[in-house]
């Protein structure tokens, strides 16, 4: 966690009006290509044939661009295969993070270094280099082209979370676990009633993190589910281009959609999200 | 938390011993010290900890963990090593083992070596969003009007979908799209197909991986520049260290570990860019990189023997900088245990 920035309350350099012009040369950067999709996403498709790419659509509430996007580009079944996708590995992780953490830092065991070191080299191994033998291992097992292909794989390969919950149950203390012990509470019943609800931060952490790494996860969807009706946003967004090729309007509302979410769940959870990468980003 | 009990006192000694051995000194009584093998740190005080089941306890929680963490990272690692030597299609059942033929192919082939200078354009572009990222992050720390406004436009990038990126960017690079028409209302008619020859598709694609990543690298040194004691400033201000030297002498030695660990991500993530130039381009025009390439010669052409090896090449060299930046940032604070 960033200790309150209001530490830094200094006073402002000569050069602050430099300062300002760049900070809105930069927003200008971020918000032009995104504003002008979603002005092409609300013209007709006359409109973006004649008109240029700066200029404004006509009716300002034609959302029939984003019936077009959500009809033929199967955004429902999309979204409904994400969120399947979404909430299983990500209560996968946790849970699977969780405990990994709770056995490695409570506990003392003689392959304890072993176990470590093997969780250390999986972090230096990146997952897009191993995909050619992964998916062997997917297809010995049946599973390519289901939507446990990619829940198993996020689950089974995340090891940045481990490293959240590591670091967060050290700062548990271990009398809290003792004491319970001595009540006759065994090992899982600790982790359950007083190790996961005292989490509670970390878990939040990662599931941020995961949450919206998996909503953008393109690769391995589009690497073990072909199915037109096993598509995420990600892979039916992708495929959607295809027959709309050069209806930029429709294809607009379909990225805009796509994003909507994104932006929502940004605005609500800022800080977390800011605290969230960066933890996860320094594992 | 509720339903936790409160400690009671006669929990302490129990407590005590555990936490000497997680240090590594041997602890606890000597007369169970005594009963131990030579060499075993793990003392205990009672004989309850011993127990078959306790010591099994640790297993019940890694099984899992364990069980994913091998078949989904170890057994591929191993077997697209096994496969990298063969010139196996990835279907049929037999095999032919080729040595090293698939590693000579890959460093003589032009065609396949070609791919590694693609990534040139994604370091030259990772250096340039370190450098904004770091500027913007110096700049909003400092007590500025809508700083937090600021800081979600240019982090927000990154938290979007990958595939809506390349459409946004495909439309943005069109012929009349909207880098023309600014171009245009700027008054500069730039009558060029962006993505249309390699080195243009190249630097417009990883001009879009500026885009999408700066925020990333622009939090990480927000986060720990702002970890600096404010105090540190004032100090300096009274000595009459401008902002020049502040930056200099205190904001550039703190977020050395981010630096390195953001170089790292570079490096490694400049070899293995994949959804950019995939979405936007399909990889023509000179745009393919090295993902592009080993998904392609895996699953479009077959050819999973030379995929792996591919593969194996790219883990290598990724390996290979890890280690390096260990040794060349041993004080690394960004530290994984």
């Amino acid at each position: 966690m960033t200790p309150a920035p209001t530490t830094h309350r200094r006073r402002l350099p000569v050069g602050t009006a430099l300062t300002y012009l760049s900070l809105l040369a930069a927003t200008a950067v971020v918000l032009l290509p995104l504003v002008v999709v979603l002005l092409t996403s609300l013209k007709t498709s006359e409109e973006v044939s004649d008109g240029g790419a700066l200029s404004l659509p006509g009716d300002w509430l034609n959302f029939r661009n984003y019936a077009t996007a959500f009809t033929d580009g199967h955004m429902l079944a999309a979204f409904g295969n994400t969120a399947f996708i979404l909430v299983f590995s990500v209560g996968g992780t946790v849970v699977i993070g969780s405990m990994t953490a709770y056995a490695v830092d409570r506990f003392d065991f003689r392959a304890k270094k072993l176990v470590m070191a093997l969780f250390l080299v999986a972090t230096l191994v990146p997952g897009v280099t191993t995909q050619v033998a992964t998916f062997q291992v997917v297809n010995g097992f049946g599973l390519v082209d289901t939507r446990w292909a990619p829940i198993l794989l996020y689950m089974g390969t995340d090891i940045v979370s481990v490293y959240v919950f590591l670091q967060f149950i050290r700062s548990i203390p271990r009398s809290l676990d003792e004491a319970a012990r001595l009540d006759g509470a065994n090992a899982f019943t600790i982790y359950r009633k007083i190790i996961l609800p005292l989490l509670k931060p970390a878990i939040a952490t990662v599931v941020i993190i995961k949450g919206i790494t998996t909503y953008n996860d393109f690769y391995i969807p589009f690497l073990y589910m072909h199915s037109e009706d096993l598509g995420t946003i990600s892979t039916s967004l992708f495929r959607f281009k295809g027959p709309f090729g050069a209806h930029w309007e429709a294809i607009s509302a379909g990225a805009i959609l796509v994003i909507l979410p994104t932006l929502v769940v940004f605005l609500l959870l800022q800080r977390w999200i800011y605290n969230g990468f960066a933890q996860g980003a320094t594992k | 938390m509720t339903d936790t009990p409160p400690a009671p006192p006669r929990t302490e000694p129990a407590r005590r011993p555990r936490q000497t051995t997680r240090d590594g000194r041997p602890a606890g009584p000597a007369a169970a010290a005594a009963r131990k093998p030579p060499g075993d740190t793990r003392t205990r005080g009672r004989s309850w900890r011993d127990s078959p089941l306790r010591r099994a306890t640790p297993w019940f929680f890694l099984a899992v963990p364990l069980a994913l963490l091998i078949t989904f990272t170890y057994v591929p690692v191993a077997s697209m090593i096994s496969y990298s030597f063969t010139d196996w299609d990835g279907v049929s059942p037999d095999r032919a083992f080729t040595g090293v033929d698939n590693y000579v192919q890959i460093f003589t082939r032009p065609e396949l070596f070609r791919v590694f200078f693609v990534s040139g354009y994604y370091l030259a572009a990772s250096a340039l969003q370190i450098g904004v990222a770091l500027y913007f992050a110096t700049v909003l720390s400092f007590d500025l009007r809508f700083r937090n406004f600021f800081k979600g436009i240019l982090f927000f990038p990154y938290l979007i979908n990958g595939v809506a990126i390349g459409f946004v960017f495909l439309y943005f690079f069109q012929d009349g799209g909207t880098l023309d028409s600014v171009l245009a209302w700027l008054g500069v008619t730039a009558d060029h197909p962006w993505l249309g020859d390699p080195t243009s598709a190249n630097v417009s694609l990883a001009g879009v991986s500026v885009w999408r990543f700066t925020g990333l690298n622009f939090v990480l040194f927000l986060g720990a520049i702002q970890s600096i004691p404010g105090e540190l400033y004032e100090a300096a201000q009274l000595d009459g260290a401008g902002k020049w030297k502040q930056f200099r002498h205190i904001i550039a030695p703190s977020i050395r570990p981010v630096l390195s660990l953001s170089i790292i991500l570079a490096v490694s993530g400049s070899l293995s860019v994949f959804e950019i130039p995939y979405i936007m381009t399909g990889g023509a025009t000179g745009t393919s990189t090295f993902v592009i390439q080993t998904v392609k010669l895996a699953f479009q052409f077959n050819k999973t023997g030379l995929a792996s090896a591919a593969a194996v090449v790219l883990l290598a060299i990724i390996l290979l900088i890890t280690w390096i930046q260990r040794r060349l940032v041993p004080d690394d604070k960004v530290d994984l245990v």
